[in-house]
């Protein structure tokens, strides 16, 4: 995956270059928001990163004139603002998702993984696999190895979730956001508990375990 | 002269000098109409009884000839405050009446002279300067013989000379009244405005405990100061938040920080072992989650004790917000053993911002269910929503060892964990971070006794929407 950096502090950019490449990206970095802007314009990203207040250019009118001249790749607004509403000013300029300083890398990561995945065919597929287990968004039923398995709405809505970045590192901030829909830090280990609930729903009574935990980072849903 | 001229400058002496200016142009005018008009009163007046004269005297030469005539004439002009009597023949000759000297062409032309003329009496006249002016109607009779029938205007000048003085009397005063009433009301504004400068002064110089002056008048002033004052207890209340997260953050962040760095030494230390190294490592990113955590906290404290901000709330349905944290708590209480109840009365929307009151409830409710997990009997937290007195109460209430009145006021400050719990997980932010929540929402966060006296009841009171 090619990801921008528009970003203007050096260290945290080289930072972050260094970090996707080890996960096994790559990623270029610019330093204004003029740059940035010249730069995302080649369309030749994946996913842009870019923090919110730049030299030149500020982040949101960048990404704002990008979204005008039709340029549709994800965006990942970067800030160290943290007011109520920021995040809904950031999302509404056109950004995809919004982190607030500081955060984890692993945190980053994991949502411009599922970012770059977002702009693929997910939305349309309408049954999810992973392995033996099977997700039938529109009748709203869940078979593993053909057997059903009944979930309670909020299940489905988690198991759906982690089947649609099957392979991909979903944080608990990221569950949080896209099924309960609240965007504040859990304090404790609310969302393990209904993780391990969920496993023990698809798990049980299978050998090969299917939903994994990633420490430090999250989870993960994937067949091995 | 200094201050004469810095009087000059205030409001209060720039309005003096208009009305000053106002009610002389209205005087003025005023005096003159009644001047005016009193004048042509006076002089109706004259030339009435001056008519009147003339005719009876003309009945008399009618009747009794010229020898009546110059006897009345000769009585009349002796009277006092007499009019002037004045027979001629034709050629201008005094035959008889009051007047010794007259200024010459006024005989020439019959009717009313058209000028005030000169004129002196006998007996009176010894220098020239002593003549009066007088008008007087001038009638021919019937023997060609010239009548003059006249009034001094000694009366009316005299008249209008005591009206021009009241005038300019009346004048003076007005502006002698007027710099008076515009050099105390003035000064008394600028000693005002002075008091007030000074007292801001030294509040810029650093003294931010000061306040200004306040007279208990009510007037305009002491608004102005008791609104600047309240300004000022504003901003002394931000300063003073403000030191207090950056107290926090130093002596806090210090402790977790040094740990830190700590297991960072360790890890390097371990190198050998790589197991070891990691397990270091991994310890170390989970302590610096939990910085970024505990940081994040701090700030969206101090962004919400800064003010409510319209733009960042909607229309919430709390029911709905209880019934979502409820849900999302429902598996941890079961595994610590509590029972998680929502008991809602009715639904109540309030103006708000969703995801705040979502995370306070839910820092409220993790507590709740922490503190009441080891409790003896059967654990129990109820979340219930109730509107009463134009407020929602928005309460979560827990069976456990509940917090000592005395400690309560405490248990909301940032960082403060009660001796007790110090053993417990959690930045000891939660209770703090929901009552800034509450502050952000115009509410208040209350603290009291649980059911039956026993645990605690932590309730987030919101003004109710429909009341305002």
């Amino acid at each position: 995956m090619k990801i921008l950096i528009i970003e203007d502090d050096r260290e945290a950019a080289t930072f972050l270059k260094k970090a996707f490449s080890e996960a096994g990206h790559t990623a270029d970095i610019a330093m204004d928001g003029e740059t940035g802007f010249a730069m995302a314009d080649t369309g030749n990203y994946d996913v842009y990163v870019v923090d919110r207040m730049l030299p030149l250019k500020d982040g949101l009118s960048v990404i704002r004139e990008l979204r005008g001249k039709g340029n549709t790749t994800p965006v990942l607004i970067l800030s160290a603002l943290g007011e109520v509403d920021d995040r809904v000013t950031g999302l509404r300029a056109g950004g995809d998702d919004y982190l607030i300083k500081p955060y984890a890398f692993s945190e980053l990561l994991a949502r411009v993984e599922a970012l770059s995945r977002r702009s693929g065919s997910k939305d349309v597929e309408t049954v999810y696999r992973v392995g033996d287990l099977e997700l039938d968004r529109l009748s709203h039923t869940v078979t593993r190895a053909g057997e059903e398995i009944t979930l309670q709405p909020r299940e489905f809505r988690l198991l759906e979730y982690l089947m649609r970045h099957a392979g991909q590192v979903v944080t608990r901030t990221m569950l949080l956001e896209n099924v309960w829909d609240y965007h504040f830090d859990p304090q404790t280990n609310v969302i393990d508990v209904h993780i391990s609930r969920l496993r023990s729903k698809i798990e049980k009574g299978f050998d090969k375990p299917l939903l994994h935990t990633v420490r430090g980072a999250g989870y993960m849903i994937r067949a091995d | 002269m200094l201050r004469l001229s810095a009087l000059m400058r205030t409001t209060a002496a720039r309005l003096s000098a208009l009305f000053i200016l106002l009610f002389t142009a209205c005087a003025l005018v005023l005096v003159i109409y009644v001047s005016a008009l009193s004048q042509r009163m006076i002089q109706a007046q004259t030339q009435d009884a001056v008519l009147e004269e003339v005719s009876t005297l003309t009945q008399v030469y009618e009747r009794r000839g010229l020898t009546g005539l110059v006897r009345l004439i000769a009585v009349r002009a002796r009277q006092p405050g007499a009019n002037l009597y004045l027979i001629t023949d034709h050629n201008g000759v005094i035959l008889s009446g009051n007047v010794e000297m007259i200024e010459p062409g006024v005989l020439d032309i019959e009717g009313w002279t058209e000028q005030p003329f000169y004129y002196s009496r006998y007996g009176e006249a010894s220098e020239v300067t002593d003549v009066h002016r007088a008008v007087a109607l001038v009638a021919r009779l019937p023997n060609q013989m010239i009548l003059l029938v006249g009034r001094d205007l000694g009366e009316p000048e005299q008249y209008r000379s005591i009206v021009r003085r009241a005038l300019t009397a009346a004048l003076a005063m007005m502006g002698l009244g007027a710099a008076l009433i515009w050099f105390f009301v003035g000064r008394k504004a600028l000693k005002r405005i002075d008091s007030i400068s000074e007292a801001s002064r030294q509040i810029m110089g650093g003294d931010l405990t000061r306040r200004l002056p306040v007279s208990g008048s009510g007037d305009e002033f002491d608004r102005l100061s008791e609104n600047l004052n309240a300004m000022l207890e504003r901003i002394a209340a931000l300063n003073e938040g403000l030191r207090q997260v950056s107290d926090n953050i130093a002596h806090d962040l210090k402790t977790p920080l040094t740990r830190l760095r700590n297991r960072a030494e360790a890890a390097l230390a371990e190198q050998d072992d790589p197991q070891a190294t990691r397990e270091a490592l991994e310890r170390t990113i989970a302590e610096s989650d939990q910085l970024i955590r505990t940081f994040n906290a701090i700030l969206m404290i101090s962004r919400l004790e800064a003010g409510y901000s319209a733009e960042a709330t909607t229309k919430v349905d709390l029911a709905a917000i209880i019934a979502d944290v409820v849900e999302l708590y429902e598996p941890v209480a079961e595994e610590a053993g509590v029972a998680l109840n929502a008991d809602i009365a009715e639904g109540a929307e309030i103006n708000g911002n969703r995801e705040l009151i979502a995370q306070a409830l839910s820092n409220i409710v993790d507590n709740a269910i922490k503190y009441s997990a080891g409790s003896n009997g059967k654990p129990e937290v109820t979340v219930s929503l109730a509107r009463s007195g134009g407020a929602v109460r928005l309460t979560v209430t827990d069976n456990g060892p509940g917090i000592p009145e005395s400690e309560r006021h405490r248990a909301t400050e940032r960082f403060v964990r009660l001796e007790k719990s110090r053993s417990q997980p959690g930045s000891g932010l939660g209770l703090s971070l929901a009552r800034a929540v509450m502050t952000f929402h115009q509410g208040e966060l209350v603290l009291s006794d649980g059911k039956d006296g026993k645990g605690l009841a932590v309730a987030m009171v919101f003004p109710d929407a429909k009341n305002v």
